[in-house]
């Protein structure tokens, strides 16, 4: 019976989408736990870490692990199912590239802790408390994970084979990745498992995209209204579908929100965000600082909009002193 | 940067340029370092890198030391390139496994303190070094170029230029702002050094220009646009209405006679104004080609719509056409050569000269007009008021060696001034004074002209003329005094005159900069076309397959004009006899599978090299109009144009290179 593969599944700094991925396999879930033997997954099955440790090196035939890298226990974890496993591969946004938790690096730890345990607005902490890494009580000692100053991505702690990118990634990259790891036929290392071409190619709106386009200003989804029948760049919503692999089969695009480019970079592109922002600012219409200035109001937080997802992944990786 | 195993061996050179780098760089100690660095198995100083015994050196090392790849550190890019592309081609390699690094423009050149530039020197050859690694072989691509040439102007330089290229069995277009061809030396009586006749040098070769098969002469005309690229442009022109039909009209001036306005009333243009002319006119007698024009702004008919329109019904070859407008004709070339010339520089510039205001004050063009035995006069030197000159002072230097105009010495005004005191000697037997700060007289003969005419009586007093102003002392007031210091005696002297002619100097025409943007060559600040070198490629732009000839390049006399016409024809015989022209292989591509048809950089070319191809949903670079500026390789927001020479990994490498200084010691002994 335990002659199938044995495959971990492990989230790190994540939201749980990476997850709920896992489950949208609907009922190819049932092909994939036919197939292969789970000897991990913490939202899903009652598994410890020490079954795992108990495992021979290399007796995993792939980990998949989610989310970025922020605390000792993630490390931890990481380098663990790394000498279990044959196979890593980073899956999600926030493992391959730092995802959403990846913002954090613009700002110091302390900046962080200060924020969210004293000065935000939902916040009642009149004694400053902060969490401890370590408390005794009564004779007992409990620990918590300490953080890091910075969060970083999976192959930045450890070796990664493949990714699987997506924010969450789409359950079909996952079945093809599946199905690859068991027939053994595998690309070169280092490969991301999507499609090496940018979304545009699988864009419905892509036809309306005018071949002189400049940008006077940039609009903010909230603030206006969407022909969903134009392509969005074309209307001045930063769609950053033609930096992002596509994969996804469009989803935002289609439901006529502009791409946030989860899925990163082509493999031709180091820093998704330079290059976006290269190429939205060869396509500026101004003639003076000024006019620069104005259309700039209209992308008020720069990283969040093209490093959204990429920030520890990017050339950039974080504010040069936090 | 790591080791690669021995597949990459690089040979590195650094050039002393005699001491041109030496003197600033530690060359040896360059060499040495370089030497430590990864890959590099050989390494040399060399005093001439460029010369024979240079290329040699690294010719052999290549076959001796299987060196795969080469580094030159030296001069501009610009200046030797080619030669070490070269040298490494003949020893065996594809000539693109090669970098140089500028140690003289970027370095030697440009710093102060020997330590500093010897480290800049050290960082400069490091990221060489790293980036040639990652080199490709690439082959220059070959293109048909088009045998027709376009010349823009038709002054003594654009009609050299199109004479002998003619008669080289090519077809010129000759593209003339005026209604005439020509240009200043149109306007001369006779020319220094040898003072023979102007026109009879002239005359000659615009009426071959006119007569030529394969000459198309458009005068009236301008270029708007120019488009493409060596070998192959596209030029739009404009004619302008003459409101005559060019086909028909055959001179006979018939019209002219037949004008309403009985007398010529409108200042002309040719004669500097000396004389008038009527609405419709012939610019002067010799005047080609021989077709008449009509200018809208004197004419009744374009004033007021009411006019009898005599001049329509007198011609008998219906040639006459009040309804004409711009026509407009696009015409494909290989080559243009630029010979736009010259404008004099407005006297009006010098106010305490009072030309304009006195009316015995007059321009040295205004004067060559006075002489000209076909002028307003028949060279009778009349002035203004009626009267002969009996004193006559030529100032020098108007406009010319003078902060507050043009700063430098336009070169012809010396010796025009000279010839022109021969001139007016020779037509009025009047006292001649000049006023010069130098005699400025170079170039063959040009001396022997001077001292000959020196000896017919002129004075020449040595002085910058610091006021002009009427003779309190001539009840009629029409004398001037000429106010200068005699600097050989120290004195300030005044001389009273009766005549001043004003030697302007050169300046570029008013719209060289439109012109100049519309071709996308350079110029200088003040406005003259920039040569590529001027030892090297004295008659090319930094554009290939346009050059230049005449003073639009800088001032200069007709013999240097015509030189460098013949110049600028010979190049342009060189590009289209070779028959087709090597591209720089630094041409971006589209690799067409990774494009996602986002079309972000199909708008950006500015050579308009990329189009959208709507059947594969793809864009594509057409590499023959690709210059390789690189716009769109930074705009593809996907990373799939790839540009030959500047990919990722060799841009990578190259700052990798510079930025990796930790490793240098720093501290360096200098004996
Ligand atoms: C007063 C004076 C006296 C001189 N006397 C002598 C002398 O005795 N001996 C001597 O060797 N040199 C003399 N020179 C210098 C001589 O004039 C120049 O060397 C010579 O005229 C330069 O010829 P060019 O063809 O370059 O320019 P130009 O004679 O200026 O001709 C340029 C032509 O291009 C046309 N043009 C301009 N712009 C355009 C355009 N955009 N499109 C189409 N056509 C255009 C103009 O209408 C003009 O016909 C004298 C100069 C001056 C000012
Ligand atoms: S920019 Fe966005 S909306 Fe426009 S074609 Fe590309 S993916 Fe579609
Ligand atoms: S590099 Fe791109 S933008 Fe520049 S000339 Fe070539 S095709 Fe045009």
């Amino acid at each position: 019976m335990s002659e199938k593969p044995k495959i971990a599944l492990y989230w790190c700094a994540s939201c749980g989408g990476c997850e709920e991925s896992v489950v949208d396999l609907a009922e190819d879930i049932l092909f994939v736990v036919d197939n292969v033997d789970i000897v991990l997954w913490p939202v899903g099955l009652d598994f410890k870490k020490k079954d795992v440790e108990a495992m021979p090196d290399g007796s995993i035939v792939a980990s998949l692990i989610n989310g970025a890298i922020r605390t000792t226990e993630q490390e931890e974890m990481a380098r663990m199912l790394r000498r279990k496993s044959q196979v890593v591969i980073a899956y999600g946004a926030c493992a391959q590239l730092g995802g959403i938790p990846g913002l954090a690096n613009q700002f110091s730890l302390e900046t962080i802790l200060k924020f969210v345990y004293e000065e935000a607005p939902s916040v009642v902490n009149e004694l400053k408390t902060r969490p401890l890494e370590r408390f005794k009580d009564n004779g007992r000692t409990t620990e918590l994970p300490g953080l890091w100053n910075v969060v970083r991505t999976l192959d930045q702690v450890i070796d990664v084979e493949y990714y699987i990118p997506g924010c969450p990634p789409s359950p079909k990259l996952l079945k093809e990745a599946v199905l690859a790891l068991l027939s053994g036929h595998l690309p070169p290392v280092g490969t991301v498992l999507a499609p090496d071409i940018a979304l545009c190619e699988e864009c419905s709106k892509k036809d309306t995209k005018p071949t002189d386009l400049k940008f006077e200003s940039f609009k903010r989804t909230h603030l206006w209204e969407v022909d969903p029948e134009k392509c969005l760049l074309s209307q001045g919503f930063l769609c950053m579908g033609p930096a992002t692999r596509s994969g996804c089969g469009a989803l935002c695009v289609e439901g006529n929100m502009p791409c946030t480019g989860c899925y990163g970079p082509t493999s031709r592109v180091r820093d998704q965000g330079a290059k976006f922002l290269s190429s939205i600012s060869s396509s500026i219409g101004a003639d003076s600082v000024e006019d620069i200035d104005k259309i700039l109001v209209g992308i008020p937080d720069p990283v969040g909009t093209f490093y959204r997802y990429g920030l520890p992944g990017s050339m950039l990786k974080r504010k040069v002193v936090l | 940067m790591e080791k690669k195993n021995g597949q990459i061996r690089i040979g590195f050179y650094i050039c002393h340029c005699g001491s041109n780098i030496a003197s600033m760089v530690d060359v040896a100690k360059v060499s040495e370092y370089a030497a430590s660095l990864p890959n590099v198995v050989v390494s040399k100083d060399y005093k001439y890198m460029c010369s024979d015994p240079g290329q040699e050196m690294i010719i052999n090392d290549i076959k001796e030391n299987n060196l795969t790849r080469v580094v030159v550190a030296a001069c501009s890019p610009f200046l030797h390139e080619n030669t070490f592309r070269n040298a490494t081609f003949q020893g065996g390699l594809n000539q693109f496994y090669f970098q140089m690094v500028n140690t003289r423009e970027h370095n030697a050149w440009v710093h102060l303190e020997a330590m500093a530039t010897t480290e800049k020197a050290l960082d400069l050859v490091r990221a060489a070094i790293y980036r040639v690694a990652e080199h490709k072989p690439l082959e220059r691509k070959k293109v048909p170029i088009h045998p027709d040439v376009l010349v823009l102007g038709g002054g003594i330089a654009g009609i050299h230029s199109a004479l002998t290229l003619a008669n080289a069995g090519k077809k010129v277009y000759l593209v003339e702002r005026e209604p005439t061809i020509g240009g200043h030396m149109a306007m001369f009586d006779k020319t220094f050094p040898t003072l023979d006749c102007a026109a009879c040098i002239l005359t000659p070769k615009m009426s071959a220009v006119k007569n030529h098969p394969n000459i198309v002469l458009w005068t009236y005309a301008e270029i708007v646009g120019l488009d493409g690229f060596v070998g192959s442009y596209k030029a739009k022109i404009k004619h302008k209405p003459r409101y005559i039909i060019e086909e028909l009209c055959v001179g006979c001036n018939d019209c002219i006679e037949a004008c309403v306005y009985k007398e010529a009333r409108f200042l002309d243009e040719f004669n500097q104004g000396l004389s008038k002319r009527k609405p419709v006119y012939m610019p002067f007698p010799q005047a080609t080609p021989q077709i008449v024009l009509i200018d809208p702004e004197t004419c009744i008919h374009f004033k007021s719509a009411k006019c009898s329109q005599t001049c329509v019904t007198s011609c008998e070859r219906n040639a006459v056409d009040l309804q004409q407008q711009p026509r407009f004709e696009e015409i494909e070339v290989g080559t243009v050569i630029v010979a736009t010339g010259f404008k004099p520089v407005d006297a009006r510039k010098v106010p305490y000269y009072g030309y304009g205001n006195f009316p015995g004050v007059y321009t040295a063009l205004e004067v060559e007009r006075l002489i000209n035995a076909s002028g307003p006069t028949q060279g009778e030197v009349v002035l203004r008021d009626g009267s002969h000159p009996k004193t006559i002072g030529i100032v020098h230097c108007v406009g010319s060696r003078d902060k507050h105009t043009n700063q430098w010495c336009s070169r012809v005004c010396c010796l025009y001034s000279v010839k022109l005191a021969h001139l007016l000697k020779e037509h009025t037997g009047a006292d001649i004074y000049n006023f010069y700060i130098d005699m400025r007289t170079p170039g063959k003969m040009m001396e022997e002209f001077y001292n000959r005419i020196a000896e017919e009586g002129m004075k020449f007093i040595r002085g910058r003329v610091a006021d002009i102003y009427p003779d309190r002392d001539d009840p009629q007031r029409k004398r001037l005094i000429v106010k200068a210091e005699d600097t050989l005696i120290q004195e300030i002297i005044k001389i009273p005159v009766d005549m001043v002619v004003l030697s302007t100097g050169l300046e570029p025409r008013e719209d060289a900069q439109e012109v100049r943007r519309m071709l996308n060559i350079t110029c200088s600040t003040e406005g003259f076309y920039i040569e590529r070198h001027p030892k090297l490629a004295p008659v090319n732009t930094f554009t290939d397959g346009i050059f230049l000839a005449g003073c639009c390049q800088g001032p200069k006399d007709i013999p240097d004009t015509v030189a460098q016409a013949g110049a600028a024809a010979a190049e342009v015989l060189a590009l289209i006899d070779k028959g087709y022209i090597e591209i720089e292989p630094n041409t971006a591509y589209i690799n067409e599978e990774e494009c996602s048809g986002c079309k972000s950089c199909v708008p950006l070319c500015p050579y308009t090299a990329i189009s959208y191809i709507e059947e594969k949903k793809k864009a594509f670079i057409n590499e023959a109009l690709c210059k390789g500026c690189g716009t769109c390789v930074a705009a593809c927001p996907s990373g799939s144009i790839i540009q030959n020479l500047f990919e990722d990994e060799e841009i990578f490498s190259e700052i990798e290179g510079i930025l990796n200084f930790r490793n240098i010691q720093r501290e360096m002994s200098y004996a």
